[in-house]
């Protein structure tokens, strides 16, 4: 459904150029639900971004990316103005926080299809079915945003963005600023909208990887800018092959887990800064197991059915 | 050891004054010495203020703070200063802790400047590299740099060395790692459990359970300014008696195991605006007529304390 | 290093932004014109140096001659360095003033913070004209000294409101709290901790004060409470309507002391905006 080949954008500064994601490619197969996990830094948000809006000062580097088989004009701001809600749509981080104060939210959803040109009459209708869905009451759309909780205007959002039925849907940190009821309740949300077709395949950006264990088919995990590891989310989280993921994984604390019966660790050194990154892979400064080869960038290639790496040592004897 | 003995923080709001908000609301506890407390709650818990009032940056409103029998809240002027040599904090988050225009390491000329005037720079020099090393950092990386050439970690590394060098025995710890990426995480965690060997005392404030089972050894359940649960931390999560508690450790999300689905998560919006009886009623499944007292903290077994008219009343 | 690296970026940016260039340019042009203006002119602002009375602008009165028959060029050029010192000394005042209140106010709260601001609405209140009016019938003689204090003392409620309102919201950043928990004393910490990270605040207020105390003092002059034994832009103006400039059509008595106010206050205001542009880096266009 969604095929991303060799994505690479950059940011522009005063300062030069920051690489912050470098020759991504993966996809995404219809319905599946990736998770898009890392930490600070390692580009997750710029990928997502640039799928729909890549603007200044993202700058389109090289690469490029097929919806159902047709390349998107990713650079051209008008022409993916065409895609956006339509086909592609995203609920930024904080997008609760965007709901405009003074406005009704019934009021805000009738501006919002009529500036998308969408049949507001029918989608009314649709709108109503949708909000019973997310259990929210229909009162919802005579209220403010300031009457709604941070959980109720979560939903409130991820029901505008996929009003239109879109094909991906991008989810940027949707559950960081909620209480852990709230979190829970938006992330089955989000799997029962992909079960009711509301949307088809979906993009979940987040760093927290036990909400993905959760509710992810698959998640992708980034690292500097490069793509680490893609695979089923048994296998990220019980089988990883890549070392920076197997390092994030075992540097998670659980419940159930004492610091007096087993010490964690975590992973020395910082990430690079992205202006001017090391060459090859760019794990290679923290990575125990790194080695001559890893100088140069390591592919990312798949080492099972279903399950790619960018690693040396992985891939060796498939290179 | 610091004891809270029904410690409440009132606000008054509305036009004239006239309503109440009580952030804290009768709030009883104990930190042993040597020990670590989690102080567990989400946003508008309270717990983050409980923090700031053991700190002394806000006042106290009700009830008493002792530190080793003193009353923390009658200290002023020169008592409270010698305060500050046995009791620190460090915040959430690392890069607004540091005045921007100032180098990092700033801080630490502060403390000569306030708490040891007296010694001198080369001696303190070297009590500064020992106390950063204590904190796991390499002096000649981190000194004479400014805050924004260090990461998250390492500030709030600075910070707990900052907090070593006053030689203190108490720590409030609030939400110091949940700005930290994952890979950091846990070494700053794994430092404060050193440091707790050492004899220190620790309030860690958090939100995350699995933060909280890691490190301490009770734990203090809060919910809207009152405690719904406290005790010995592995017979909390081993078995959680408040229906606020369970709903936590139902919805967090696991590595080990899905989430249950027979476990409903109730998502109302819980009414704003002062509550009389218990405060988890509106949202609570198994909520019933006694509720609209409120329930008091009565020791189910050695080591935990529940505040629910359900689990008491058995 | 990061600090120094900080200041470039700032001068990088002053240095390239309009507004602050043309701003910046006007006010030099002026202040030169006040500093080295009297050493081109061989006259006394009050010399009669025309017996015919005024004559419009020529290679020898650059600027004419009033009604008197004295040389508005020496005139502006004098009168300009009095609008200066009003401006530094009233503006200076000002600044200074609500700098202490706002601080005081904004980071004490409480008692003190309702003191100050009935204060201030107090002063706000009080119709400076009408003070300035009761102050000027009693006093005989008015010098520059005492127009600047005036001046000073009934403009700085703006300053100190709008310091406080900052203040309160540093006061509640957590290096405070930190600087709190060090032992530092109130004092050190409003002027070593606070006042350092609103200099770029502090800058704009003392260059709208200035610019603020430039029009209070020609209004003041204009209607005739100027000082009564020097020359400034205001007075000349005063003198210039009072014999009959416009009706005569002596527009070169008039036009240039009233261009140099508009034009210094406008270049001010001009400074201010690109300051703004050039301290939040959200304002600038990349």
């Amino acid at each position: 459904m969604l095929q991303v080949e060799n994505l690479t954008v950059y940011y522009q500064t005063l300062k030069g150029q920051v690489r912050a994601l470098e020759n991504a490619s993966f996809t995404l197969a219809n319905g599946e639900i990736m998770g898009l996990a890392g930490e600070t830094g390692c580009g997750k948000t710029t990928l997502g971004h640039s799928l729909i809006r890549l603007a200044p000062p993202m700058v389109h580097i090289g690469g490029r990316v097929l919806l159902n088989g047709q390349e998107l004009p990713l650079a051209d701001m008008q022409k993916m103005d065409a895609y956006r809600f339509t086909d592609i749509s995203i609920i930024p981080q904080y997008a609760m926080n965007a709901l405009n104060p003074i406005r009704k939210i019934g009021q805000m959803t009738e501006e919002l299809l009529r500036a998308r040109k969408a049949d507001v009459k029918a989608v009314t209708a649709e709108l109503k079915d949708r909000l019973e869905m997310v259990k929210l009451p229909q009162e919802v759309l005579n209220m403010y945003p300031i009457e709604l909780s941070g959980g109720m205007k979560q939903r409130m959002v991820m029901v505008l963005s996929t009003l239109l039925n879109p094909e991906l849907l991008i989810a940027d940190e949707i559950t960081s600023a909620l209480d852990v009821a709230s979190q829970r309740a938006v992330a089955e949300m989000l799997v029962e909208f992909r079960n009711q077709h509301c949307c088809n395949s979906v993009i979940f950006i987040t760093h927290d990887i036990s909400i993905l264990y959760q509710i992810a088919d698959s998640i992708l995990i980034m690292y500097a800018g490069q793509l680490a590891e893609k695979a089923s989310t048994e296998t990220i989280i019980r089988s990883p092959r890549h070392p920076y993921t197997r390092l994030l994984i075992s540097a998670l604390p659980e419940i159930g887990v004492r610091y007096s019966d087993k010490r964690l660790t975590g992973i020395p050194g910082k990430t690079p800064l992205l202006l001017n990154p090391p060459q090859g892979c760019r794990f290679r400064e923290r990575c125990p197991l790194a080695f001559e080869k890893c100088a140069e960038v390591p592919p990312f290639i798949e080492i099972e059915p279903g399950h790619f790496a960018a690693c040396w040592k992985e891939t060796g004897s498939h290179a | 050891m610091l004891k809270l003995d029904h410690v409440s923080k009132i606000y008054k709001t509305g036009t004239f004054g006239g309503k109440e908000l009580h952030a804290v609301n009768d709030v009883s506890f104990e930190i042993p010495d040597g020990e670590v407390v989690s102080l567990i709650g989400e946003s508008g818990s309270g717990k983050s203020t409980i923090g700031k009032m053991i700190l002394r940056l806000i006042g106290i409103t009700r009830g008493t703070i002792e530190l080793d029998g003193v009353n923390v809240g009658a200290l002023k002027g020169s008592e409270l200063k010698e305060y500050y040599r046995k009791v620190q904090g460090v915040f959430q988050d690392p890069f607004s802790s540091y005045n921007p225009i100032f180098k990092a390491d700033r801080i630490f000329q502060v403390i000569h400047d306030e708490f040891y005037p007296h010694v001198d720079a080369h001696a303190w020099a070297d009590r500064v590299e020992d106390a950063l090393k204590d904190g796991g950092l390499n002096p000649e990386h981190v000194l004479h740099k400014y805050p924004h050439q260090l990461s998250g970690g390492q500030l709030q590394r600075f910070l707990i060395a900052r907090a070593l060098l006053l030689d203190i025995k108490f720590l409030v710890a609030d939400e110091i790692i949940s700005m930290l990426d994952a890979s950091t995480r846990i070494d700053v965690l794994n430092l404060l459990a050193d440091l707790k060997k050492r004899g220190l005392s620790i309030l860690f404030i958090t939100h995350d359970l699995s933060l909280a089972n890691y490190i301490s050894e009770q734990a203090v359940i809060l919910y809207r300014g009152c405690t719904a649960e406290r005790g010995i931390t592995e017979k909390i999560f081993n078995q959680p008696l408040h229906p606020y508690t369970q709903m936590l450790i139902a919805s967090v999300p696991r590595l080990d195991r899905k989430w249950d689905s027979e476990i409903s998560v109730e998502t109302k919006a819980a009414p704003l605006g002062a509550v009389n009886g218990c405060v988890y009623a509106a949202r609570c499944p198994l909520a019933f007529e006694r509720c609209k007292q409120r329930p008091p903290e009565v020791q189910v077994e050695p080591g935990h304390y529940v505040a629910c008219w359900k689990v008491t009343e058995k | 290093m990061k600090a120094l690296k900080q200041k470039n970026e700032f001068l990088y940016f002053a240095l390239r932004n309009r507004k602050l260039q043309i701003g910046l340019g006007v006010i030099l042009f002026f202040v030169l014109l006040a500093a080295f203006g009297p050493l081109l002119t061989d006259y006394g602002p009050f010399d009669y140096v025309n017996p015919t009375g005024p004559v419009p602008p020529s290679s020898k009165y650059w600027l004419g001659t009033t009604f008197f028959g004295q040389d508005v060029f020496t005139q502006v050029v004098m009168g300009l360095r009095a609008t200066f010192m009003i401006a530094v000394l009233g503006g200076g005042i000002a600044t200074l003033t609500g700098m202490l209140l706002g601080f005081l106010a904004g980071y004490r709260g409480g008692m003190l913070d309702e003191i100050i601001n009935a204060l201030t609405n107090i002063v706000l209140v009080i119709p400076t004209m009408a003070v300035l009016l009761i102050i000027a019938a009693y006093l005989q003689v008015r010098s520059l000294w005492m127009e600047s204090i005036l001046i000073g003392l009934t403009s700085w409620p703006w300053a100190a409101r709008a310091i406080r309102a900052q203040t309160f919201s540093l006061r509640t950043r957590d290096f405070v709290d930190m600087a709190r928990m060090s032992g530092e004393s109130s004092f050190k910490i409003i002027f070593s901790e606070i006042a350092p990270n609103m200099m770029s605040y502090l800058v704009m207020t003392f260059i709208l004060q200035f610019g603020g105390a430039v029009l209070n003092a020609a209004t003041l002059d204009f209607i005739g409470l100027g000082p009564t034994n020097a020359i400034s832009l205001g007075l000349i103006m005063q003198y210039a309507m009072m014999w009959g400039a416009l009706q005569f059509g002596m527009w070169w008595w008039f036009v240039p002391p009233g261009l140099a106010v508009t034009l210094i206050v406008g270049a001010l205001y001009s400074m201010n905006v690109g300051l703004d542009e050039v301290f939040n880096p959200k304002l600038r266009e990349m």
